[in-house]
């Protein structure tokens, strides 16, 4: 069974098809507009999306055979509402005017079963730590639509703090890469920022944020590159230190990354040191996709499950209890 | 207007649970200030004072949340990406505005011209290691906010 799968609930416009062999084709572009506003418009990305769902859809189809697809799932939330709704319209379009089946799909469901197409893949049960611009969020991921919240951010996202950072230092954005990269040449010990500990297994990062913006108005900063590299490290402790200990708490010995945080080199690293297997996705597949979508829809479909036509987009839907 | 002194991060929590029990429907509470100001930890303080169970974080990624199950329903917003105003239309924020709910929104210099004229400004700056806020009331209907016990 092959799935069509399209998202663009935020600044990608991405459609991918998925069959019993693994990805056939998964086109994705980024909008460039929003490097000179430091972050996502809404606005923007909706009207980008517009311009760009028919070439990227009519590409993903083409790369995969040109067939038509078995089914189509697409991004329901969380996301951008307008965003959302254009891959959501064109994906129910498609399904309707083909009589195939729609699926719905939660955008962090999407990301959470991504490590599953890769090889070797996790099995169920696993810990999923899905970091991303929009979520920090830690789950006992137990069985397919069966997934436990461990804990999340109280705060701001880690991807938000790198964002937050990289524009601080007017790096740029996206802020991910750009820290990344000059964290690479910085010392991690030159500034010791704080490693907030909220309740539960929880994670902030409003607080680290903070540190920085004061380190960097006190009267003898550290480099940039240096700054990066302490701030970065900051992050990944804490990310680290949490899965640890969701591995002790539950005895679940195998854990993957997801979102886009999961692309940073550091997180890459270090994951893999904790006594745990760990289960990493090629970069391209930590940033938002469609073959996740597509992959996500289609194990669904495979266990009976796809949605009305006339369901709704959900902007807050969220994944676990 | 009113200066709040805010040593501690706690003490910009406690104001917004001061307000958030004080709120009525139709409340607007527009927040200013710099990045790591307190914006959003002043918003979870007003969250926590209406018995908000849900977890309010920083919505900057999809620009709206709903917290429908406290004392009063909370919508709050981060405009700091938003290029305009049409666009709260489609997020649902100027319905908010007219309905019987709270409504919280960091970076309002975004939409200027379409704040209600009746509502509680408050500015956060840093000061030291703590903060300031100040809170000017707009309106009649928000002076009781500006007065609130802290």
């Amino acid at each position: 069974m092959r799935v069509l799968g399209i998202e663009t609930s935020c600044d990608e416009t991405a459609a991918s098809v998925v069959g019993p062999a693994g990805v056939l084709s998964d086109v994705v572009h980024s909008q460039a507009v929003h490097a000179e506003f430091g972050g996502v418009v809404p606005e923007l990305a909706a009207r980008a999306h517009v311009e760009k769902i028919g070439v990227v859809v009519r590409a993903a189809l083409e790369r995969a055979g040109g067939q038509r697809p078995d089914a189509v799932a697409a991004t329901a939330g969380p996301g951008l509402i307008g965003a959302v709704l254009v891959g959501f319209s064109a994906a129910k379009a498609l399904a309707a005017g083909w009589g195939v089946p729609f699926i719905a799909v939660n955008h962090l469901e999407g990301h959470l079963l991504s490590p599953l197409l890769d090889d070797p893949a996790p099995c169920f049960p696993f810990l999923s730590l899905v970091v991303s611009g929009g979520h920090t969020a830690l789950y006992a991921a137990h069985e397919l639509g069966r997934y436990e919240l461990l804990g999340e951010t109280v705060d701001d996202a880690a991807g938000e703090a790198f964002d937050k950072v990289a524009r601080m230092l007017d790096l740029g954005y996206p802020g991910g890469p750009l820290v990344d990269r000059l964290a690479a040449t910085g010392n991690p010990d030159e500034v010791a920022f704080p490693r907030p500990r909220p309740g539960r297994l929880d994670f902030s990062f409003s607080g680290l944020k903070t540190a920085v913006r004061a380190h960097l108005l006190s009267a003898q900063p550290a480099s940039d590159a240096d700054v990066c590299a302490s701030f970065q490290a900051a992050v990944v402790d804490c990310l680290c230190r949490r899965v640890s200990e969701a591995a002790a708490l539950t005895g679940l010995r195998r854990v993957a990354l997801a979102g886009g945080v999961a692309a940073n080199g550091l997180l890459r690293q270090r994951i893999h040191t904790l006594g745990l297997e760990a289960f990493v996705p090629p970069r391209s597949r930590c940033t938002d996709n469609g073959a996740m979508i597509a992959h996500a829809g289609r194990l669904h479909l495979l266990a009976g499950r796809s949605s009305d036509l006339d369901c709704g987009v959900r902007p807050a839907w969220q994944v676990g209890a | 207007m009113r200066m709040i002194r805010l040593p501690r991060s706690d003490d910009t929590f406690a104001l917004g649970e001061a307000l958030g029990r004080r709120v009525e429907p139709g409340t607007v509470i527009a927040v200013r200030g710099d990045l790591g100001a307190g914006k959003t930890l002043l918003a979870k303080g007003i969250g926590a004072g209406l018995a908000v169970p849900t977890r309010v974080q920083s919505p900057t990624y999809v620009i709206v949340h709903l917290h429908p199950s406290g004392r009063l329903p909370l919508w709050h917003a981060d405009l700091y990406r938003l290029s305009g105003e049409d666009e709260l239309e489609q997020l649902g924020v100027d319905e908010a505005i007219e309905g019987d709910g709270v409504v919280v929104i960091e970076w309002p210099d975004r939409v200027e011209g379409w704040l209600p004229a009746d509502r509680l400004d408050i500015l956060l700056e840093h000061d030291g290691e703590g903060r300031v806020a100040t809170l000017s009331a707009t309106g009649p209907r928000h002076r009781v906010l500006e007065a609130v016990d802290v």
